[in-house]
C-alpha cells in the first residue's frame, strides 16, 4: 500500500529544498530518477525533460490512465548583469510582485545566496512607502565580489522545509506534494490498470510538458495531481467567505472546472463516490480560475477525459506555503483507492 | 424546420454537459448517417457517405454546447454564487431565469447596488432557487445551469436562447436530411465545449483528420440601432466568413463558397467579424493544417438569452451547405 511515512516526508523535504524553476527542472528530475531506480516498467526522459514511467498492470481490458505531477516551480530568471552583483530579473510563473521585496533567494545550480533588495525604511520617505515597488526597480543582489551566477540562471525563494506535527511549511509544495504522491503510486502501482506516470516540466508557464507527454503516452483517462490555494482565513467583517473557499483540513480538492478544463463528470463522480465509500474526506474545489496539467492533456490527440485533484495549501505561489499532513495523506489514499476501483468498462458509463 | 429549431433551443446543455442535446441530435440524425460515434470529449461524430475518386473527407462542425453558469458556492441561506461557462454578458444577468441540469429553476439577483449606471460584476450576482438554507438547497458546488427563455416564432424571424449554435446544428441536420448524393466522405460533427475555447473541435478534428473543414455557427450583425459597424444583416442570406477574431478563412474556400452561392442563386453576404471565433479555427490548425472556412447564420443579440435569426437566412444556409456538399471541390 502506498503511504506517507517518515521516508516520504524526508523525500518531500529534499524535493522542496531542491530548485526546479520551469524549464530548468534537472535537479528535481535527478531525485525522481533516483527514486525510480529498480522500477521494472519503462522509464524515459523525453525531449522537453518530462520523466515518463509506465507501470503495466496484469488484468484484462486494462485502461491506460495517465497520472501527472509537475516537477517545476515558480521562480525567477536573471536577465541582465548590472555589475557589483546586481541582476535584473523576470518572474517565471504567476507571482505577485508585492511578495518580492526583502526576500532571500538562491541563484543558479549551485544555490548561491542572494536577496531581492529594496531600500530600507531609513532611506525612504513616508510617501514612497505607500507605493508598490514595481518589478523593474527590483534587483536580485548576490553581493559584490566573486560570483558564479549569470544572466539566464534561475533563482528561487530561499525557504527551507520545516514541519511541526501536522503542519508542513515550505516553498514549492506546489507541486512537490504531487511528485511524492505520484512516486508512491508508481512504487505501489495498481494492477487493474496501466498506470502511465508523467513527472512533467513547465506546468507553471502553461502546462507545456504535459501537452507533449499526453501526446506520447496517448492515454484513455488522465488525472493531474497538484496543489491548490486554500483560502480559509477569517474575513475582516466576519461575513461568509463565498469566493474561493477551498480549505485546509477538508481533504483533497476535486476539480469540477477551472480556466483551462471542464473535468469529465464521470471522473468527478468516481472520485466523490470513492471518497464517500471509503470515508476519505474530500472537498469540491471552488470552480474558478487557475489551471493544471489537465488543461493541455484533455485536448491531446482525439481527447482525453481528465480531472485534477489537489492538496490544499495556504499562500500558494509565494515564498512559503503551508499544508496539512492529513490532507496530503488523504489525497494519496483517494487517488490510490479510486484507481484500484476503476472498472474496465468505465468509459462506457454514461457521460454528462 | 422551425420545430427542429424549437426542439434544439429548448434543450439545456451548457459547455461540458452536452448529454441531453447529444441525445436529441442523435435521434434526429440516425436515419441519415452511415455511422455514429461519440468521442472521448463527447463530440457526436456522424459519417455520411464514402469518398469517391473525386471526393474529399470533409468535416462539418457545429457546436452543441451553449453558454451557462456553474455554481461556486452555496451560502448558509441557500443563495448560490457562480462563475461563467463561456462569454457571459454582465448586462444580461440581472433578472434572468436559469435552469439547472436536474430541472431546478432559479432567478439571478444581485447584492445591493450603489451605482445603478454600471452593470453588476459577477461577484455581485447570485442565483436564488427558492431555498432558505444550505441544507435545503438542491444545488451543489460544481452544478451547472443554462439560461431559460421560451422559443418564439415571429414568422419571418425566430427568437430563442442558444441559437448560438443550435441554429448551426439545425442547418447541419437539415442538410443531412436533404442531401441526395455527394462525392465526399462527410463527417457531421456536433462539437462540445466550443464556448470555453473550441475544445471539442480541437480533439474531433484530430480524430476525423479531414481534408477540408467547415464550421456552421452564428455571426453578429450590424443592422440594429447604433449597433456595431458590420456589413452583415438579417435577411440578406447566409454569411460567408472571410475573417474573424481567431481565423483567416482559406481564400480558396471563400471563393468556392461564393461561387457556389452565385451558381445556385442563393443570396449570401461576406462576413468580417472583428471579435470572436468558431470551431473552424481549431480545424484549421489541427495536425498538419486543414483548409477551413465557416458558413455563418446572421444572428442578433448573440450571447443573450434572446438570440434572433431570420427564417429565410436559415433556409438559404441549408441550401448553400447542400449545394457545397453535392459537387466535387477543386480548391
Amino acid at each position: 500500500m502506498p503511504r506517507i511515512g517518515i521516508a516520504q516526508l524526508k523525500l518531500l523535504e529534499k524535493l522542496c529544498n531542491a530548485t526546479a524553476v520551469s524549464g530548468d527542472e534537472g535537479e528535481v528530475r535527478k531525485i525522481v530518477l533516483e527514486e525510480l531506480r529498480g522500477h521494472s516498467g519503462e522509464i524515459r526522459v523525453d525531449t522537453l525533460g518530462n520523466v515518463l514511467v509506465t507501470c503495466p498492470g496484469s488484468g484484462r481490458n486494462r485502461l491506460k490512465v495517465m497520472v501527472t505531477a509537475h516537477m517545476d516551480e515558480i521562480g525567477f530568471m536573471l536577465v541582465a548583469d548590472e555589475g557589483e552583483g546586481l541582476f535584473r530579473f523576470e518572474m517565471v510563473g504567476g507571482i505577485d510582485v508585492r511578495q518580492l521585496p526583502g526576500k532571500a533567494v538562491l541563484v543558479g545550480k549551485e544555490h548561491q545566496p542572494g536577496v531581492i533588495g529594496a531600500r530600507p525604511i531609513h532611506l525612504t520617505t513616508p510617501e514612497e512607502r505607500k507605493q508598490k515597488i514595481p518589478l523593474d526597480t527590483l534587483r536580485i543582489d548576490v553581493g559584490p565580489g566573486e560570483s558564479k551566477v549569470n544572466p539566464g540562471d534561475r533563482a528561487v525563494f530561499a525557504t527551507r522545509f520545516q514541519r511541526n506535527g501536522q503542519v508542513i511549511i515550505a516553498k514549492a509544495l506546489d507541486d512537490r506534494l504531487g511528485v511524492v504522491t505520484l512516486l508512491e503510486l508508481v512504487k505501489n502501482a495498481p494492477s487493474n490498470i496501466d498506470l502511465l506516470a508523467a513527472f512533467t516540466v513547465q506546468e507553471e508557464i502553461g502546462a507545456r510538458g504535459a501537452k507533449v507527454a499526453a501526446y506520447a503516452l496517448n492515454p484513455q483517462l488522465a488525472i493531474a495531481v497538484d496543489a491548490t490555494p486554500a483560502h480559509d482565513l477569517p474575513t475582516w467583517d466576519d461575513e461568509e467567505n463565498v469566493f474561493y473557499n477551498t480549505k485546509l483540513g477538508l481533504g483533497p480538492a476535486i476539480y469540477v472546472g477551472d480556466s483551462d478544463t471542464l473535468s469529465d463528470p464521470r471522473l468527478v463522480r468516481h472520485l466523490s463516490k470513492t471518497a464517500r465509500a471509503a470515508a476519505i474526506p474530500c472537498q469540491v474545489r471552488q470552480p474558478t480560475g487557475g489551471g493544471t496539467d489537465a488543461g493541455t492533456i484533455h485536448k491531446a490527440r482525439s481527447g482525453v477525459p481528465s480531472v485534477s485533484v489537489s492538496v490544499p495549501h495556504r499562500y500558494s505561489h509565494t515564498a512559503v506555503s503551508l499544508a496539512l499532513l492529513d490532507d496530503w495523506k488523504n489525497t494519496l489514499t483517494l487517488l490510490d483507492t479510486a484507481l484500484r476501483h476503476l472498472p474496465a468498462g468505465f468509459l462506457a458509463t454514461g457521460r454528462a | 424546420m422551425k420545430q427542429l429549431v424549437q426542439k434544439l433551443t429548448e434543450t439545456f446543455s451548457p459547455s461540458g454537459y452536452e448529454n441531453d442535446i447529444r441525445e436529441v441530435i442523435r435521434k434526429e440524425i440516425k436515419p441519415f448517417a452511415d455511422e455514429i460515434r461519440v468521442d472521448a470529449l463527447g463530440n457526436l461524430v456522424a459519417r455520411k457517405g464514402s469518398r469517391s475518386k473525386s471526393g474529399l473527407r470533409i468535416m462539418l462542425a457545429g457546436h452543441m454546447d451553449e453558454i451557462g453558469l456553474m455554481a461556486t458556492h452555496v451560502d448558509t441561506n441557500g443563495f448560490i454564487r457562480f462563475t461563467g461557462l463561456g462569454g457571459i454578458r454582465m448586462t444580461m444577468l440581472t433578472g434572468s431565469r436559469v435552469r439547472f441540469m436536474d430541472g431546478t429553476p432559479g432567478v439571478i439577483g444581485t447584492d445591493r447596488l450603489t451605482d445603478m449606471t454600471k452593470a453588476p460584476s459577477l461577484e455581485q450576482c447570485f442565483i436564488d432557487v427558492g431555498a432558505s438554507s444550505l441544507k435545503d438547497c438542491p444545488v451543489k458546488v460544481g452544478d451547472v445551469c443554462a439560461f431559460d427563455r421560451p422559443f418564439v416564432d415571429l414568422g419571418n424571424r425566430l427568437i430563442a436562447k442558444s441559437m448560438d449554435d443550435r441554429i448551426g446544428c439545425a442547418v447541419m441536420i437539415e442538410a443531412m436530411r436533404t442531401l441526395k448524393a455527394s462525392p465526399h466522405e462527410l463527417y457531421f460533427v456536433f462539437t462540445t465545449q466550443e464556448e470555453v475555447g473550441l475544445r471539442g473541435a480541437t480533439t474531433s478534428a484530430f480524430g476525423v483528420d479531414p481534408d477540408l473543414g467547415l464550421s456552421l455557427d452564428v455571426t453578429a450583425t450590424g443592422d440594429t440601432p447604433k449597433g456595431s459597424r458590420m456589413e452583415v444583416g438579417l435577411g440578406k442570406g447566409p454569411a460567408i466568413k472571410i475573417k474573424d477574431g481567431g481565423m483567416l478563412a482559406d481564400p480558396r474556400i471563400v471563393k468556392w463558397m461564393v461561387r457556389t452561392a452565385e451558381k445556385g442563386k442563393i443570396p449570401c453576404q461576406r462576413e468580417i467579424l472583428e471579435g470572436g471565433t468558431t470551431d473552424a479555427r481549431a480545424m484549421q490548425v489541427a495536425r498538419a493544417g486543414v483548409p477551413a472556412g465557416c458558413l455563418s447564420v446572421p444572428t442578433r443579440y448573440v450571447h443573450s438569452p434572446s438570440e434572433m435569426v431570420d427564417t429565410a437566412d436559415v433556409e438559404n444556409s441549408v441550401k448553400l451547405l447542400v449545394a457545397l456538399l453535392s459537387a466535387s471541390v477543386n480548391l
